[in-house]
């Protein structure tokens, strides 16, 4: 049997994630990876998923989102409030199963009425108006109050006193102080797995007819169209499952951490330029550069924390000097010049320094 | 040329990965994990007598919030300091160790592994409600013992081993509320408040809870949020046009201190009523302080008080780090020495594994009668809730006077 | 009256967008970049200010010549160290990540040099402003200043671009940069200049924001930039007098949507309100009639 050159490039993707699986889970059970390195290891995950998502909108749809944490964001909420509202009802196993679906779905829906508007527009217009619908979604939770008791489901766009619950009831998801106790049910597994089909998805939707197509579109939105491709339709299918893929990636964030709240840091503009320089640093459409790409730079400041307050300013001047070194053509043509006429242990040598 | 540029790019991947793995095995292999670490500590402590205890803090040390984060965790290495130099607890020197957190909750977590690896026994921490509600879940976990001194939300010490040394949000909601009223302060009453903000919601819902029934009305209750803290002027316009005489402030000093400003060029001049948030407005770089005249707030901790334990933290703080301690600082200061009594009340030493020593300090917390910056006698109850007075100061020539 | 006075305050706000908007909008309509340090440019003008100020006892002018003077200097360094080796790049979002690591980087600078804590900023204008119905509507000086200054920017900004050789060759540039180097227009100068001149409005900008809203912290400059951004989109990418009137625009809306519908939804409501002008006009409030280009 012959293994075409895609195939044997996705067997390799697929490969290191497993790889890393095995080796971390080999490293964390003979006892030699420290709490700081263990409790990375779920974060790494759901930040690779995350950055598979949004290669799958900037680098295959040709669309720059700056607003894909707030996917996310609908994800974690929507997912948390189902685990905590069946806390007692279900078992977790289930439980989780379901809140994973609840999420996904939650996500690729959001995805699909916003992408709706957003798909319309083109360029730094798209961008700015994901960014509107990312803030957006993070101040309407902020004013979300839902509460649970016998009477059923209470809701409230202003504070929790107009919930009107009896002495049964609770808050479940309180305005800034979002969702409290939510079951810790992500494990490294469970986002390896994870990881695994978010990938197995995205890479056999760029190497199929749909995929192609998607392309098309982005390389060239006329001729595509004049080929007959239904350009609405394509996008829309991108966006939405990019934005359902985020969604899972919510819904471990949101298990991994028993405090959600929607503020910045986490569903913000900003959180989405981090994930953005992600998937731009591992190379736009490089869906295993993405994985690569998010887990380092994920790694990058936690592993700086020896330089106390200097940490923060060396992560800074890491990135500027990355992105040159990665993108700049002048260095990429001297990299070329210089470096084709060594033999390979040179190359390397030069990548470690 | 293309397949070349694909070699080194799969290189320059690999080089990375193996990078980033050699330094996950550095780091397992020189901080050894924790089992490892506790039975190297144990026998180390019965070696020799150098053991030490390690207590370590987390706070936002970077980004919006950094100023929170910066004042706790400098001042529980001031207080770290003062307890080595007058001969450690029970003979035993402290080190102490602090991580950022960024005000996010997963890399809070992160902060207080890379500390259990160091190896912390006590954790005072982490500065901010939701980071220190994340963290409490693994010092649950490891029943370590957890001393936050500034998170107030409810579920902050919902865990058996987390206790604070600060007011929770209702407590102060509650305060507020009965000071305002049984004071006589206004009969109209506008709220400002932040609504992505934890803190000041809470404090926020449980005022207009307990307001209902009081001898004053709500005549506006409006929003502000950290993507908006800057403009002010519907919200003071609100309060103005609905005849609020006092303006209930449950946020922190810096947006307040916009809020005064603003309130002053639109000549508006209620009563400006704070909470603990609002310490710190006096010390605001080059904020004229005439502007606060007469605002009022409820605070444990005032860094012009006289008597000789606040002139000399606020003496020491301010040539180490060259800024005015605030409130947060001054609840770190006291949740080092109130780990100090808890410690020298049960006799701990640094030998014992983390657990136990959780266990002595859990006992200890609820027999002990600390007295500290923030107040002169506080107790604790097993729900982790401090029993304090909070004290109702106004602002008059630009210093603290007792309102009483 | 009192629609009238929050308008008024719309207005305040909306001339502090303007004229961060007008600065944003100089480097994003010519270079095609976003530079999402450029609320960072505003933060260092503002700390220059802050730091001459405190050291001259409250004499400001120099202060602020002192930070056009070291904005433009930084300005034009930043585009030589960091953006102007990815010029030419393979996508156009390199350079837009690089502008994140500088906006880190001059966030955590300011926050090593200077502290965390937040700073009242002296506002530079004295003037009280002005005072009408007898007192019962008031427009602030530093408002009238701002949309003043703002006009005088906007008006120099149009005749520079569209009289002077300097000007011409930044639309070309803007144009087509493989054609301008053809016509023999140096464009790694001309992109220079645009910065020089980006970061100096930057440094104005900057004096203008902390002194209608008086408080200085390393992270001052990341909220108005974004929003400064908003409004030269929304008011049509790369046309100055859009940016001016994006940015009056955003803020009157803001002040109003705060005002009669929700104060705590306001920033969707603001956010809501850019979607549905885009939708109907997809580039912008003077995207399409102004044909000229930054």
């Amino acid at each position: 049997m012959k293994i075409d050159k895609k195939t044997k490039s996705n067997l390799i993707t697929y490969g290191i994630v497993v790889a890393a699986f095995i080796l971390f889970t080999a490293l964390a059970s003979t006892g030699n990876l420290s709490s700081h390195m263990k409790g990375l290891l779920v974060p790494m995950t759901y930040y690779a998923v995350i950055a598979v998502a949004l290669n799958l909108c900037v680098g295959i749809l040709g669309e720059l989102s700056i607003g894909h944490c707030g996917f996310m964001c609908i994800g974690a909420f929507t997912s948390a409030f189902f685990s905590k509202a069946t806390a007692e009802i279900l078992p977790s196993g289930i439980r989780f199963f379901l809140a994973f679906l609840i999420g996904i779905a939650f996500a690729a829906l959001f995805g699909f009425l916003i992408g709706i508007p957003v798909l319309r527009l083109k360029g730094d217009y798209l961008a700015i108006v994901t960014l509107a619908f990312g803030e957006i979604i993070k101040n309407i939770l902020n004013a979300f109050y839902i509460g649970l008791d016998k009477s059923g489901i209470h809701f409230s766009l202003k504070n929790a006193m107009e919930l009107g619950l009896d002495e049964s009831g609770e808050v479940i998801v309180n305005g800034a102080m979002g969702i409290t106790g939510t079951p810790h049910d992500s494990t490294f597994t469970i986002g390896i797995v994870v990881l695994l089909i978010s990938l197995f998805v995205v890479l056999n939707l760029i190497n199929s007819r749909d995929g192609r197509a998607i392309m098309a579109i982005r390389d060239n939105y006329i001729a595509a169209e004049s080929t007959g491709i239904n350009v609405t339709g394509y996008k829309m299918m991108a966006f939405t499952i990019s934005a359902a893929i985020a969604g899972a990636a919510g819904v471990l964030f949101s298990h991994n951490i028993t405090t959600l709240t929607a503020t910045s840091q986490y569903f913000g503009y900003n959180a989405s330029i981090m994930i953005l320089v992600y998937v731009v640093l591992g190379g736009i459409g490089n869906i295993r550069g993405s994985v690569i790409a998010a887990c380092i730079l994920y790694l990058l400041p936690e592993l700086l924390r020896g330089f106390s307050n200097y940490r923060m300013l060396i992560y800074s001047i890491v990135l500027i000097v990355m992105m040159i070194v990665n993108w700049s053509p002048k260095i990429i043509e001297w990299r070329k010049r210089t470096l084709g006429k060594f033999d390979f242990r040179k190359n390397s040598g030069k990548e470690i320094a | 040329m293309k397949k070349f540029s694909k070699v080194i790019s799969a290189l320059m991947a690999s080089v990375l990965v193996a990078s980033a793995l050699v330094g996950c095995t550095d780091a397992a292999s020189t901080e050894t994990t924790d089992s490892q670490a506790q039975s190297a500590q144990e026998s180390q402590g019965s070696a020799d007598n150098g053991a030490t205890f390690k207590i370590g803090a987390i706070g936002p040390l970077t980004g919006g919030a950094a100023a929170y984060g910066n004042a706790v965790c400098n001042a529980a290495e001031l207080a770290v300091e003062d307890i080595n130099a007058a001969g450690g607890i029970n003979g035993y020197k402290v080190e102490y160790s602090k991580e950022d957190d960024e005000l996010n909750a997963e890399k809070s977590v992160n902060a207080y592994n890379t500390l259990k690896d160091w190896g912390m026994q006590i954790l005072v921490g982490s500065t901010t409600s939701a980071c220190s509600i994340a963290v409490s879940e693994y010092t649950k976990a490891d029943n370590m013992f957890q001393l936050t001194p500034s998170g107030s939300a409810v579920d902050c010490v919902k865990y058996d081993n987390v206790f604070r040394v600060c007011f929770s949000d209702p407590n102060q909601g509650i305060a507020s509320a009965q000071y305002i009223s049984d004071h006589n302060l206004a009969t109209k009453v506008g709220i400002i408040y932040d609504s992505s903000d934890v803190y000041s919601t809470g404090i926020y819902q449980k005022f207009v809870d307990e307001s209902a029934g009081k001898n004053y009305e709500i005549v506006s209750q409006e929003a502000f949020t950290a993507d908006n803290a800057t403009d002010f002027s519907v919200q003071l316009q609100k309060a103005k046009d609905a005849g609020a005489d006092l303006v209930f402030l449950p946020i922190y000093y810096q947006a307040a201190s916009l809020i005064l400003t603003q309130a002053n060029t639109m000549g508006y001049a209620p009563t400006f009523f704070g909470v603990d948030g609002m310490d710190g407005i006096l010390t605001v770089e080059n904020f004229d302080t005439k502007l606060a005249e007469g605002v009022m707030l409820l605070t444990p901790f005032a860094a012009d008080a006289k008597d000789d334990l606040t002139v000399n933290f606020v003496k020491k703080y301010e040539e180490k780090y060259g800024e005015t301690p605030n409130q947060f600082a001054a609840d770190a200061y006291d949740a080092v020495f109130i780990i100090k009594q808890a410690i020298e009340a049960k006799n701990a030493t640094p030998d014992m594994s983390i657990s136990d020593l959780g266990d002595a300090l859990k006992g200890a917390m609820t027999e002990i009668e600390a007295s500290g910056l923030t107040s002169s006698k506080m107790t604790w109850d097993a729900s982790g809730e401090p029993n304090k007075e909070p004290k109702a100061v106004v602002i008059k020539d630009g210093a603290y006077v007792s309102a009483e | 009256m009192s629609f009238l006075t929050y308008l008024i305050n719309g207005l305040s706000l909306g001339s502090i967008y303007a004229i961060i908007a007008l600065g944003y909008t100089m480097v994003y309509g010519i270079a095609k970049m976003l530079n999402f340090a450029h609320g960072d440019f505003i933060m260092v003008g503002c700390y220059i200010i802050f730091s001459v100020s405190a050291a001259l006892s409250g004499n400001s002018l120099v202060g602020i010549i002192l930070a056009v003077i070291l904005c433009t200097l930084l300005g034009i360094t930043t585009e030589f160290v960091a953006y102007r080796p990815l010029r030419g790049a393979a996508s156009p979002l390199a350079v837009l990540i690089t502008a994140i690591g500088v906006s880190y980087f001059l966030e955590n600078v300011a926050l090593l040099i200077f502290g965390a804590d937040i700073k009242s900023f002296t506002s530079v204008i004295k003037w009280e402003g002005l005072s009408f119905a007898g007192g019962a509507l008031k427009i602030q000086g530093v408002t009238v200043v701002t949309i003043v200054i703002s006009v005088v920017i906007l008006i120099a900004l149009q005749l520079f671009i569209n009289k002077t050789k300097q000007g011409q060759a930044m639309l070309a540039v803007a144009e087509d940069k493989g054609a301008a180097t053809l016509m023999g227009i140096n464009v790694n100068k001309t992109i220079m200049l645009t910065f020089a001149i980006g970061s100096a409005l930057a440094a104005v900008a900057g004096a203008l924001l902390c002194s209608a809203y008086p408080s200085l912290s390393p992270y001052t400059g990341a909220m108005p930039g974004i929003k400064a951004f908003v409004a030269a989109v929304l008011g049509g990418i790369g046309s100055i007098p859009g940016a001016m009137i994006g940015g009056l625009v955003l803020g009157i809306v803001e002040i109003l949507s705060k005002t009669y519908i929700s104060s705590q939804l306001s920033d969707a409501i603001v956010f809501g309100i850019l979607v549905v002008v885009l939708l109907v006009k997809p580039t912008g409030i003077l995207g399409k009639v102004i044909q000229e280009k930054v």
